[in-house]
């Protein structure tokens, strides 16, 4: 008996996913937990697997094919039978269940994560007009594209922008074949700073997709949900830049500065784990795990994975696992569990240069870390005497349904008091 | 590098050599083009042309029915066919004469001949002058296909070429082979009063043809004294002075025979690719036909084969379009690799006509597509029944979620007219929608059209 192969939640917050590639032909068999197709999700490239046996018989939905969950994407049984009656029943989308893969969540309702993205963060090259002309030109080409009107129809419907597809019809018109064979993620806008638009006084519409669509849905929930307040500290980073430089002496990989962050932050939790919760509605959750994420940017959105489990771990441990997962952050191919269910979140735009900034908290979390740059600054010492340090302004931004200021105060208080004397972790 | 007397040689020139030749000039490239025959081909001289020629003078001569109505009478004893078939052969000759002259006009020199491959670029002609070319373009068509016991002697037993060649006609003809030569041919004779017989060993007639689509003709013919037997093979001929005799098995087995002056053998047609020395060069057959790759290049670099010699549709339009494709890619332009099977129409010249691209219903069923199907009968234009001719339909087979027009099928008055603004959307990647919102000039079969694309989007007015 042919079974449909449907598309199915390869993550918990997938509600459509892009099939990349089959990697099974018509007629291939398949045997169960073969890798049917991988497929693009809002915020991965996922495998998906075969639960079912048999062959292969008919694609439904080639490559590049945007799919609903529950969509039919493909038939499997045995070779020559009869699949007219799956196919003609086909159009009729069924509400078919979301099926989230098994994920190791620490909150059963866990909701999916939402990075922390402030807006000074965003990417986007299309913002502002900038007077370099002779820069190299973005990807869109402003105004009016030719096309037919069935490729302007599978472009809307796989939700890509006609005008990022360059056309191969008479007169550089854009056809079916330049939808079918257009690589949505080849076509993204290049990081910040890369690109300039040439100041043609047009606006350029970018359809909001994958990622995108993800990361405003999540933010816009938690920001208009959550009654955010926000705890500003200074901390003397010193003694945390001494401690890494005589740990380093002793690695062979150097441990990375978040890592040490993330020990810091994951040590104040365990004395103050009120902060270390989720609002469910009727009641409060309070982790029993740690599990801190680092808000990773991708240049066309953002990722947090997450480190399990951060209270019971050294910090060589967990910068072990954070560039693991830094690394598959950046080839796409995260899976949902590593990147979901974080309990506490840090996003750093130090690098950028940002002094400071304010975060927008990350559910289920109840509370996001943003760190600013290190910056040498006189300070007065203890001798009131005016000195040089090496200084780092951090923002706690907390959900006041779950944390008062007094608790956050006290959890702030305790990370700067061990950032500033990293032996208090031994207390 | 070796110096060739042309940039390109044609051999053949029917409606793909021809053409492929005149574009090759067009592109600057010295071209000449061998030919055995006549320039024109079948399709000119034996072919389309003559037989277009005949079903107009049998339509002329079916409208006599129409005066009689009308109370014209109407003396028709001295109906003479030999001027129906000189009228044919004098549309063919000056078609044929027109061809040669778009040649000159080119700068084409036609070498008149037989074409046998010296080697990958050097032809001998009928065993003594020898030409070389860069490139060559292999376009020899095809001739009927005989099938043994039934073979033909162009008396009794007739060929598509002798039935364009008869002066006078037979009281009762048999047709073997229901495709569309086979029932453009029932259409002329039975128009012209003959007692036609049509044996179909598949179990429909046009059987490439939409079901829906041949139901229209089928229907009518019957009406018209046409007797079809399909699922049914000829398995005996016995020929006496008195005429034929045909044995013939229907699918239970039973065995019957008919008998009738003459039998006409229209069970297709076989590739001419014997004696042109393709095998010495290294150029590849497939059961007689030139196995060819991108831009209908043959396993030889340079050479080239379009047309009926390749196993693609049997069809003038696409001989033509291939030698356009190769020519250009000849002369370094950048064309589409292959003719798009989807995109090719094709037309039978019955009464009503039948016309279609894109696969039928029952093939996309049998490749387990995804379709839907919009249908809209002529009667509902009109126009169809003001002028006496309701029967046909328009049916439209489309992608279900995109709506995509994936094939066409129209029978009817004027179908293989009608078929073109189906086709140009397809091609250009229309929707029905753009049809269906389209004005269309009333009253028109052309709204019959329209009145398809707008059952696809659920509001057809007259249904």
């Amino acid at each position: 008996m042919a079974e449909k192969i449907l598309m199915i939640a390869l993550s918990p917050t997938m509600e459509e996913g892009t099939i990349v590639k089959w990697h099974k032909k018509e007629g291939d068999s398949v045997k169960s937990g073969d890798v049917l197709c991988e497929v693009e999700t809002d915020k991965a490239t996922m495998d998906y697997e075969s639960s079912q046996e048999g062959t292969l018989l008919k694609i439904v939905h080639g490559d590049g094919t945007a799919s609903k969950v529950g969509d039919l994407i493909g038939v499997i049984g045995q070779k020559g039978e009869d699949i007219q009656a799956i196919l003609s029943a086909a159009p009729a989308q069924s509400a078919a269940p979301a099926q989230p893969v098994a994920s190791a969540q620490p909150v059963a309702s866990a909701q999916p994560s939402a990075p922390a993205q402030p807006t000074a963060a965003a990417q986007s090259v299309a913002a502002k007009p900038s007077s370099a002309a002779n820069g190299p030109l973005p990807t869109l080409s402003p105004g009016q594209s030719k096309s037919s009107p069935l490729a302007r129809k599978l472009a809307s419907r796989n939700g890509y922008d006609i005008r990022q597809i360059s056309g191969s019809g008479p007169g550089g018109r854009v056809v079916k074949r330049d939808v079918e064979g257009f690589n949505p993620s080849l076509a993204q806008p290049a990081a910040a700073g890369q690109a300039y638009v040439a100041a043609t006084g047009q606006n350029v519409d970018i359809p909001v997709t994958g990622k995108r669509a993800v990361i405003a849905r999540r933010l816009s929930e938690s920001k208009f949900s959550a009654p955010h307040y926000y705890l500003k500290s200074s901390v003397e980073m010193e003694r945390v830049i001494e401690a890494r430089s005589m740990l380093n002496k002793e690695q062979t990989e150097k441990v990375s500065f978040n890592a040490f962050i993330i020990k810091f932050v994951a040590e104040a939790l365990k004395r103050h784990p009120a902060v270390n919760a989720s609002w469910q509605g009727d009641h409060i959750t309070q982790f029993g795990s740690i599990d801190i994420a680092l808000a990773v940017d991708l240049g066309n959105g953002l990722m947090t994975p997450v480190v399990r489990n951060c209270g019971n771990r050294g910090v060589v441990d967990i910068d072990h696992e954070l560039k693991e997962l830094i690394q598959k952050t950046g080839a796409g191919q995260l899976k949902p569990e590593e990147y979901t269910g974080a309990t506490f979140t840090i996003s750093n735009l130090g690098s950028f240069g940002v002094e400071e900034f304010t975060a927008i908290i990350n559910p289920p979390g109840a509370a996001i870390l943003a760190l600013g740059e290190l910056k040498k600054v006189p300070v007065v010492d203890e001798h009131d005497q005016i000195v040089v340090r090496q200084v780092m302004k951090m923002t706690l931004s907390c959900d006041h349904r779950v944390i008062d200021g007094a608790t956050s105060g006290r959890f702030m208080h305790e990370l700067t008091r061990t950032m500033e004397n990293p032996v208090r972790v031994l207390y | 590098m070796a110096e060739y007397n042309y940039d390109l040689i044609v051999i053949g020139a029917g409606p793909g050599g021809y053409v492929a030749a005149i574009r090759a000039s067009q592109l600057g490239l010295k071209a000449a083009v061998i030919e055995k025959d006549k320039p024109g081909g079948v399709c000119l001289n034996i072919g389309c042309i003559p037989s277009k020629a005949l079903i107009h003078q049998a339509e002329v001569f079916r409208s006599i029915a129409g005066l009689k109505e009308m109370g014209v009478v109407i003396d028709s004893s001295k109906f003479d066919y030999s001027v129906v078939f000189k009228k044919s052969r004098t549309a063919a000759d000056r078609l044929s004469k027109g061809v040669q002259s778009l040649l000159k006009k080119n700068k084409v020199e036609l070498l008149p001949g037989t074409a046998r491959f010296v080697s990958a670029h050097e032809i001998e002609i009928d065993g003594k002058n020898r030409v070389t070319a860069a490139n060559i373009i292999v376009a020899t068509g095809s001739s009927p296909r005989q099938i043994p016991g039934f073979e033909f002697d162009e008396k009794q037993v007739l060929s598509s070429t002798g039935a364009l060649m008869l002066e006078t006609l037979p009281k009762r003809l048999i047709i073997l082979g229901a495709g569309a030569i086979g029932m453009e041919f029932a259409h002329i004779m039975n128009s012209f009063g003959v007692e036609v017989t049509v044996v179909e060993m598949l179990d429909q007639i046009l059987p490439l043809e939409d079901a829906d689509s041949v139901d229209v003709v089928a229907r009518d013919f019957k009406k018209r004294g046409i007797t079809m037997h399909t699922s049914t093979r000829a398995t005996k001929l016995q020929k006496s002075k008195s005429g034929i005799k045909l044995t013939i098995e229907d699918a239970t087995g039973k065995s019957s025979t008919l008998d009738a002056d003459q039998l006409l053998v229209a069970v297709g047609r076989a590739p001419n690719s014997a004696g042109l020395g393709l095998e010495s060069i290294g150029v590849k057959l497939d059961r007689g036909f030139i196995v060819t790759g991108d831009y209908y290049e043959t396993a030889v670099k340079g050479v080239f084969a379009i047309g009926d010699v390749i196993p693609t549709p049997l069809l003038a339009h696409v001989a033509m379009k291939e030698g356009e494709i190769a020519v250009e890619h000849i002369a370094g332009q950048d064309p589409e690799r292959r003719v798009p099977s989807d995109e090719i129409p094709s037309a039978v010249y019955t009464e009503p006509q039948v016309a279609s691209f894109g696969p039928t219903e029952a093939k996309l069923k049998a490749a387990g597509m995804a379709f839907e199907k919009a249908i809209f009968p002529y009667r509902g234009a009109g126009k169809s029944v003001a002028v006496e001719q309701p029967e046909g339909m328009v049916k439209v087979l489309y992608a279900p979620e995109t709506h995509e027009i994936l094939a066409a099928h129209i029978s009817g008055a004027n179908a293989t007219e009608l078929i073109h603004e189906l086709l140009l959307a397809k091609k250009a990647e229309l929707l029905p929608e753009d049809i269906a919102t389209m004005i269309h000039a009333h009253p028109t079969l052309s709204e019959a059209v329209m009145e398809s694309a707008r059952v696809a989007e659920g509001w057809a007015i007259h249904i």
